[in-house]
């Protein structure tokens, strides 16, 4: 057993575990300390300040993400000067940007939006100065709009450090710093990989996911968990479905391995293969001039089992083969492979592992 | 894979052999650059292609394509000569050392020098690096299967890994990465032409008695044929009817002429997929079906880890799930096939096979569970060969270096390798129809070596003809040194650039995967 670690957080005497942070144990207890630039995943930085506490014998405030608890800690989430300091903090935040939540696609799952809310802030009491960037519309699956940027860092930390892809970096310190790839280029100028981590980490609108725009509030959005079809690792992610339709993809890092939340660029943007207008919808079978024509499934399936039936007891079980496949589901191809087995009466069933 | 995608990020040392991982399997990727970056793992590429991986690798050896098993076999020489394999470990779980030995001594580093290309102090460094490590784990992909002497690398491979105790510890291993999301799933469901469901042997009488009662029918002892056979039967005639589910064979298989060639001489093709191939082209009954959107299931990932697949939308029109239809097929042939739903199969699947019998749709609701699992209290495998190998004692297999089928010669001088891009999959018919990948990757492309686009006089973006002993396809050039000298690479996601047009479709004498990673070509300004 490690040992224990005692800390009071408003009043509650709590057990932490050493390494543990200030914001680490709260979680572990209930008690609420708002966040905006920490990211479980990566570093932690405690450069937003939203998540600042009183901490007993400390001259600041400090931030609760970043801090480490020490034996005997005193913490406050919860006094005047925390909750003045919070304001401020967003109010800027705020003032700092375009936040037209109207249009934006983020609304209803923004950090920004809900701090506001939950501070019951009506309006900055600063003015509002949005930096004017243009948005950036020249790919079709991430759109950002760096004027709902709070310059948290999380897309950058995320790139970094969970993909590993090393693409993004505070771009021209200062007044007008901001995040994006090397040179300020667009994502679809530099090394990005679309894998969308970024899109993921974002607590605003300011990275989206341009196939889901327009296309349901997320509020009227359905998740349903699966698993990507396209290679081995199998990664979890959440289909959102609005109106019958997929719209995108999310994912959910508390799925766990085998992604914990990360997807590429197929499993992330390359779903709306779905609704593609060639999608086959009716079954087509040849007719006498050796043109494919839609038919019935009764008529399609009626063929297939007189067809495999004469072919058997003319030239044998083994003169038909089947092919299964490695996009099927494992239900489809065991049954595959007991129709071949069981109804034709061969072993001659293979797929694509080889190639 | 012997091990888990998680314990990858914990292994000391990580050797990615044939794997371009961060664009084929991007997720594992990111794994492995974690454990470069931030644990401190150190990563050997051993790879004639500057893929992206070399960029946080501590050691890449840039081998000739094809002679992976004359590098593998290098570092074991020196292995022994040094004195760093796993003594107690070969002594108390292995056999056949001593052969291996006795062939491996030729090998010297200043040998396989000439035979690969790669520095013999490369070849030193990597050796040490790997064995002297606690947890090295290796992974490997298509670029070690797809040789005619991929057996060889694969069983090379875990020479390495068993000479130095690397098989059955965490976050080690021998880890192939499957390409296709369910490969592992289809091979473990008995899509094979050998084996039931767990690779239990149609040849075994015990195995087929307990098939024969499960299902209530005879079955044949008489292993089948696998894809490259049967489409050689179609093409002799001996082959008459073939059913695909869900495979564009037309695109991925070896020499497309002779697949063509085959497709059309047989007397019945029935095709079912989700859009119109160029296999359904050559269909008598073309069937629509649900993609994974659209029906309920598993799939089984790369390391063995069964997961679902949920129906989150209607298929489109009146497309049927494939399981639908086999049992609709079925019926008619008057072997009745009655299942509810997805899970009725899944039931009735896993009284069969022992490595899945113990995992249940409940139990997979919200993590999925790693075969084997024998029974549903078993928490599933994250790593394999714990305490003993499948077959009881490790076997070492002695294996000589062959070269590849085709080598370049005066007539076709360069070097030919194929495989994936990030933003598309296998034969694209998906990713090609998804805006954003097509958008990234418009087009295919011939990536040619500097000094090789001088000498043929090509300019980037050029149009170029690649010609082979077996055909030509025409695409655009891209001046790059991530290939190396001598050697072109081109993908096969593309129907308009055919490459397996041109590609060599001799075998591996055991696995039948074709020699896609090497032949002769000849390129010029189209
Ligand atoms: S999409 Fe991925 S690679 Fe591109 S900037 Fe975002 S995190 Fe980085
Ligand atoms: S773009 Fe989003 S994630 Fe990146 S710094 Fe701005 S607000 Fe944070
Ligand atoms: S999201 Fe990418 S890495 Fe993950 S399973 Fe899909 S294709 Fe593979």
């Amino acid at each position: 057993m490690e040992k224990k670690i005692p800390v009071t957080i408003d009043g509650r005497e709590l057990q932490a575990l050493p390494g543990q942070t200030i914001l680490d144990v709260a979680k572990e207890n209930g008690i609420y300390i708002p966040t905006l630039c920490y990211h479980p995943l990566t570093t932690l930085v405690g450069a937003c300040r939203v998540c600042v506490v009183e901490v007993e014998g400390a001259r600041n405030l400090v931030a609760s993400c970043a801090m480490p608890v020490s034996p005997g800690m005193i913490v406050r989430t919860d006094t005047e000067k925390v909750l003045e300091a919070r304001r401020m903090i967003v109010e800027l935040i705020w003032a700092s940007g375009d936040h037209n939540c109207l249009m934006c696609e983020s609304n209803g799952m923004c950090e920004l939006q809900d701090l506001i809310y939950q501070m019951k802030i009506e309006k900055p009491r600063f003015e509002i100065q949005s930096p004017g960037y243009p948005v950036e519309t020249t790919n079709t699956m991430i759109m950002r709009d760096l004027n709902k940027c709070v310059l948290c860092g999380r897309c950058i930390r995320a790139c970094n450090e969970v993909q590993v892809n090393e693409v993004l970096d505070f771009q021209e310190r200062g007044s007008r710093m901001k995040v994006g790839p090397a040179f300020d280029s667009d994502y679809s100028d530099s090394s990005c990989v679309f894998c969308g981590e970024c899109v993921e980490a974002c607590p605003t609108g300011a990275i989206i996911n341009t196939q889901g725009r327009f296309a349901g509030r997320p509020w009227e959005i359905e998740k349903v968990r699966t698993t990507c079809t396209y290679c081995g690792v199998g990664c979890q992610l959440d289909l959102n479905i609005h109106d019958g339709k997929v719209v995108k993809v999310t994912t959910n890092r508390d799925y766990g391995t085998p992604n914990g939340g990360s997807l590429c660029i197929k499993g992330r943007f390359a779903n709306d293969f779905i609704d593609h207008p060639d999608r086959l919808k009716t079954p087509l079978v040849r007719d006498k001039n050796g043109d494919l024509q839609e038919a019935t499934w009764d008529d399609a399936i009626s063929l297939i089992a007189k067809k495999l039936a004469s072919i058997k007891k003319k030239h044998g079980s083994d003169s038909i083969a089947g092919l299964a496949s490695a996009r099927c589901t494992n239900e489809e191809n065991y049954l595959f492979q007991k129709f071949m087995r069981a109804v034709i009466g061969t072993n001659n069933v293979d797929h694509c592992a080889r190639l | 894979m012997t091990n888990s995608i998680e314990e990858l990020e914990h292994a000391d040392v990580i050797l990615a052999i044939g794997t371009n991982t961060t664009e084929n399997h991007p997720v594992i990727g990111a794994v492995v650059k974690r454990a470069v970056r931030q644990r401190n793992a150190k990563l050997i590429v051993i790879d004639p292609r500057e893929i992206a991986l070399t960029k946080y690798a501590a050691l890449w050896l840039r081998q000739k394509p094809g002679t992976d098993v004359a590098v593998i076999n290098g570092l074991m020489n020196v292995i022994l000569s040094e004195g760093f394999e796993a003594k107690e470990y070969v002594a108390a779980r292995t056999e056949g050392f001593e052969a291996l030995k006795k062939v491996v001594e030729k090998y010297t580093p200043e040998y396989v020098e000439t035979i690969s290309g790669v520095p013999a102090d490369q070849i030193r460094a990597a050796a040490r690096m790997y064995a002297t490590a606690h947890k090295s784990s290796i992974m490997y992909a298509m670029g070690i299967t797809q040789h005619k002497t991929g057996t060889d690398n694969v069983k090379s491979l875990a020479n390495l890994a068993m000479l130095c105790g690397k098989v059955g510890i965490e976050s080690g291993g021998i880890n192939p990465l499957r390409g296709q999301n369910n490969v592992q799933g289809a091979c473990d469901m008995g899509c094979l032409p050998n084996v039931f469901t767990a690779y239990q042997q149609v040849a075994n009488e015990d195995a087929r008695t307990k098939f024969e009662k499960a299902w209530e029918v005879k079955l044949s002892p008489k292993p089948g044929l696998t894809i490259v056979e049967i489409t050689n039967g179609a093409a002799k005639g001996d082959i008459r009817a073939l059913w695909v589910m869900g495979e564009n064979m037309m695109l991925s298989d070896p020499d497309l002429h002779h697949v063509e060639e085959a497709l059309k001489k047989l007397d019945f093709l029935v095709v079912q997929d989700i859009f119109l191939t160029e296999t359904g082209r050559y269909a008598d009954v073309v069937l629509p079906v649900a993609c994974f959107a659209e029906k309920d299931g598993t799939f089984t990932n790369t390391e063995r880890r069964v997961q679902r697949i949920r129906k989150a939308v209607n298929a489109p029109g009146d497309a049927k799930t494939d399981w639908e239809i086999i049992a609709a097929v079925a019926d008619k042939m008057k072997y009745p096939m009655n299942y509810a739903m997805a899970e009725a199969i899944w039931e009735e699947m896993r009284q069969v096979t022992p490595s899945y019998a113990g995992i249940t749709y409940g139990r997979i609701e919200t993590a999925g569970i790693q075969w084997p699992c024998p029974t549903t209290d078993h928490p599933g495998t994250r790593y394999l060969h714990k305490d003993r190998f499948t077959r009881g004692l490790g076997l070492f297999h002695a294996i000589e270096y062959i070269p590849p089928d085709e080598l370049p010669d005066k007539e076709y001088p360069l070097c030919l390798t194929t495989g994936r891009v990030l933003y598309h999959y296998h034969t694209g018919t998906m990713t090609r129809r998804a805006k954003g990948t097509t958008e990234r990757c418009p087009e295919s492309l011939v990536e040619i070596n500097p000094a090789d686009a001088e000498k043929y006089a090509i300019h980037e973006g050029q149009m170029v003809r690649v010609t082979t002993r077996r055909g030509a396809v025409e695409a655009k050039a891209t001046i790059t040194p991530r290939s190396p000298e001598g050697t072109i690479f081109m993908n096969f996601h593309f129907h308009e650039v055919a490459t397996n047009l041109l590609t060599n479709p001799v075998l591996d004498p055991v696995a039948k995967i074709p020699e896609y990673k090497v032949c002769a070509v000849r390129i010029e300004a189209a």
